[in-house]
């Protein structure tokens, strides 16, 4: 009697068992379609706008007018923007396919400062109309790569999730047509350097990777650069210092020193130049107390610790209070004009008011004698162009980077409308808006009561 | 009941709640201030102080929350114009006392409704109730426009309210400075992000993971957003494995990312890390080397 009772219940279990395993088996083969989809989707679309790219670049190809030429860029912009999204959703960040997402970016860069420029008194340059062709002849050539990966994925109904899986793994398996396909994608856009991008997208690439190539100077030691860091800081004792070199091939010269505050037992940390010995950025790691000093207390040791190092010519742009740190910007101040991209960053601890941090990398970078010339209009012709519902509050001369990495002497307008505090940069010679900027009003902190 | 009825019993109520607050409050402290300069950025109860006092004689209409931003500044310069004090933005010594000496500021009031989270204003000469109910500025102005809120207001408040008031009012009002270009919910993702990460690494790790995602978002390589290049499927381990919104990240990871935030890469520009002792792939290994930071291997 007990024997078959037991037989039963163990039935029942088993049963009840099997079933609770297979809905689970079902759920997890209907969350794992659910991604699969996903990354079908993307892919699809992927391949949907890289066709749509290459044929509005080749219908902007036989445009002769400037009043279709515009829209058209504008278009091939849009898709740039949504195949280059699509690449994003896509499991590939182990595989390179970042110079196929460099490729869609800088084809968006290169048609939106285009399309935006006004065609009627600057229309395409000869180097742009080639530019064009030979991006009209390589995006054909990553179409036909996509189609052909595509065709085999339906064809042979190959699943993402596969390629995900063989990619994170490492060993992949000799027949994955799927990476085969997408790397020779990569390979070809890799022999697309030839293409003349034109200036502005070059220079952004340039500022971007080459920041510190026009430095001067000598070259320092591993020893010279301990001495630059403790005089830096203000450290007389012997403290353990810890130099390391950055790596070789990575195009940042650095020194990376580290030591010990001895009295406080916090951990400094800085890079300084190879090349001059410019300390580029120091960190102090303590833990800050309750803040005791103001904001503007903080201020004025910043600006002594400036002075202190040999940067009397700055000028505060930037005060902000973060916990119990006070962080400001200080930009360069030549007769009279800012100069914004000489910027030098600096944090001071609100406890015992102590510099935590320092961050002089674009000062470094951008540092040099300028000319500023007398501008062509006078501040009364400049704000002539602005927007009449521009209630302006501030303006002074200053010096900024343009969108197209081109710096340019400007009128800088504070101003307001209605709420909102903006910044205008006008430029002094031409009169042209460079830059419009609405500024950040505080946050307010979103939190369920 | 005929509107002068309504007029008369606003009326009361308005005299009656000015003389009370008077009295509870008999010489509201004149010298409330701590004897710092508050400038701009600045965040605490003296900036609550300004923004009230400058509100309570109408110059500054923007919420009193803390924050010393533009609005404020504007204000605080318009009232400096006004009373012929030099005009600096800075409320110094001289500015504070001229403030204080034109206005009154009841200091637990604006507290109580502060840690209550309600949002108000504290126009002079409107009473404290209506400034809870309808803190929307344009409705306190002037002697005519409060009877209007009256009449809504008589035994029936509550039911009578926008339903994006009501949503309003489920919220704590506060605020805090936030770099330019980001909003708060980026800081969080990449406090978590940073937190998940670079868990036991030194604090310059923890900034130069956090410059990493920042870099990221620069390069054309990668997706243009903080939150597109977080959640880039295979980018970073502790999505992958939903571990992103385990734990608490401490004071320390959200440190680390208003620095990056603020500019600060100790990485060197880096693109990739990799945690040598984990990592599987021979592709990171080819990639031009940085530095090290802590466990991490920085690279291009």
């Amino acid at each position: 009697m007990t024997r078959t009772v037991t037989i039963i219940v163990l039935a029942i279990a088993l049963v009840a068992t099997g079933y609770w395993g297979y809905q689970e088996h079902q759920e997890k083969n209907a969350v794992l379609l659910q991604a699969e989809n996903n990354y079908q989707q993307a892919f699809h679309n992927l391949v949907y706008h890289v066709d749509q790219l290459q044929d509005k670049i080749g219908t902007t190809l036989a445009m002769s007018s400037k009043q279709t030429l515009s829209p058209a860029l504008a278009q091939v912009w849009r898709l740039s923007t949504a195949a280059h999204g699509e690449v994003g959703k896509l499991p590939l960040t182990l595989m390179p396919f970042n110079d196929t997402e460099e490729f869609l970016s800088n084809i968006g860069e290169f048609s939106y400062r285009v399309s935006t420029r006004n065609l009627s008194n600057k229309p395409l340059t000869e180097n742009e109309y080639q530019t064009l062709e030979s991006l009209y002849k390589r995006s054909s050539e990553i179409e036909h790569q996509l189609r052909r990966v595509q065709a085999i994925i339906m064809k042979n109904d190959l699943r993402w999730m596969d390629v995900k899986m063989a990619l994170a793994s490492g060993e992949e398996p000799m027949d994955n047509s799927v990476i085969d396909g997408l790397r020779t994608v990569d390979k070809k856009v890799q022999g697309y350097d030839g293409i003349n991008w034109g200036p502005e997208v070059t220079e952004m690439a340039r500022n971007r990777e080459g920041k510190f190539r026009n430095l001067k100077g000598e070259k320092i030691s591993k020893q010279e650069a301990k001495q630059i860091a403790k005089r830096f800081i203000g450290i007389n004792q012997d403290v353990e210092v810890k130099v390391r070199s950055s790596g070789k091939n990575s195009g940042y010269a650095v020194y990376s020193v580290s030591m010990k505050r001895p009295e406080t037992d916090s951990t400094i940390q800085m890079d300084i130049t190879k090349i001059g010995g410019h300390p580029l950025w120091m960190i102090q790691d303590r833990q800050t107390g309750k803040a005791k000093i103001s904001l503007h207390k903080a201020e004025m040791i910043a600006t002594k610790f400036l002075k202190n190092h040999g940067k009397a010519n700055m000028t505060i742009a930037q005060s902000a209070q973060y916990d119990d740190t006070g962080s400001f910007t200080f930009v360069k101040k030549q007769d009279g004009v800012r100069i914004y991209p000489e910027s030098i960053r600096l944090k001071v601890s609100l406890d015992k008011g102590r510099v935590v941090g320092y961050d002089a990398t674009d000062f470094v970078a951008f540092n040099r004698e300028r000319e500023i010339k007398k501008p062509q209009l006078s501040q009364k012709q400049a704000l002539k162009s602005l927007n009449e519902n521009v209630d302006v509050k501030i303006v002074r001369k200053a010096v900024v980077t343009n969108d197209l990495g081109k710096e340019v002497l400007c009128y800088e307008v504070l101003g307001t409308i209605k709420n909102d505090t903006y910044r205008i940069f006008v430029n002094a010679n031409t009169g042209s808006e460079e830059k419009v900027k609405k500024l950040q009003n505080p946050r307010p902190i979103y939190r369920s009561a | 009941m005929s509107w002068i009825s309504k007029c008369m019993k606003f009326f009361c109520i308005f005299i009656l709640s000015f003389t009370l607050a008077v009295a509870v409050n008999p010489g509201e402290r004149a010298s409330a201030f701590t004897d710092q300069v508050i400038q701009k950025g600045s965040t605490g109860l003296d900036v609550v102080e300004l923004q009230a006092r400058l509100q309570y004689i109408g110059y500054y209409r923007g919420p009193i929350d803390g924050v010393f931003g533009w609005n404020t500044y504007w204000a605080l310069r318009k009232f400096q114009k006004k009373f012929g004090l030099k005009v600096d933005g800075l409320a110094g010594l001289e500015t504070r006392q001229k403030l204080v000496s034109v206005t009154k500021y009841d200091e637990q009031w604006v507290r109580e409704q502060i840690r209550k989270g309600r949002e108000f204003t504290y126009y002079g000469g409107t009473p404290k109730r209506i400034q809870t109910e309808h803190p929307n500025p344009s409705n306190n102005q002037g002697a005519g426009r409060p009877q209007a809120n009256q009449g809504g207001q008589g035994g029936q408040a509550g039911n009578n309210r926008a339903p994006g008031q009501v949503q309003n009012g489920q919220l704590v009002r506060e605020a805090e400075n936030v770099p330019e270009g980001f909003s708060q919910s980026d800081i969080e993702l990449m406090t978590h992000m940073v937190f998940a990460e670079a868990k036991g690494e030194p604090y310059i790790g923890k900034v130069a993971v956090a410059a990493v995602i920042l870099n990221r978002v620069n390069s054309p390589k990668f997706p243009n957003t903080v939150s597109g290049v977080i959640y880039e499927p295979q980018a970073f381990t502790s999505v992958a494995q939903g571990t992103l919104w385990a734990g608490q990240p401490g004071k320390e990871s959200k440190k680390a990312v208003l620095d990056a935030l603020n500019g600060t890469d100790p990485s060197g520009g880096a693109l990739y890390y990799f945690n040598p002792a984990k990592a599987t792939s021979d592709w990171i290994w080819s990639r031009p080397q940085i530095k090290k930071i802590g466990k991490h291997i920085f690279t291009n």
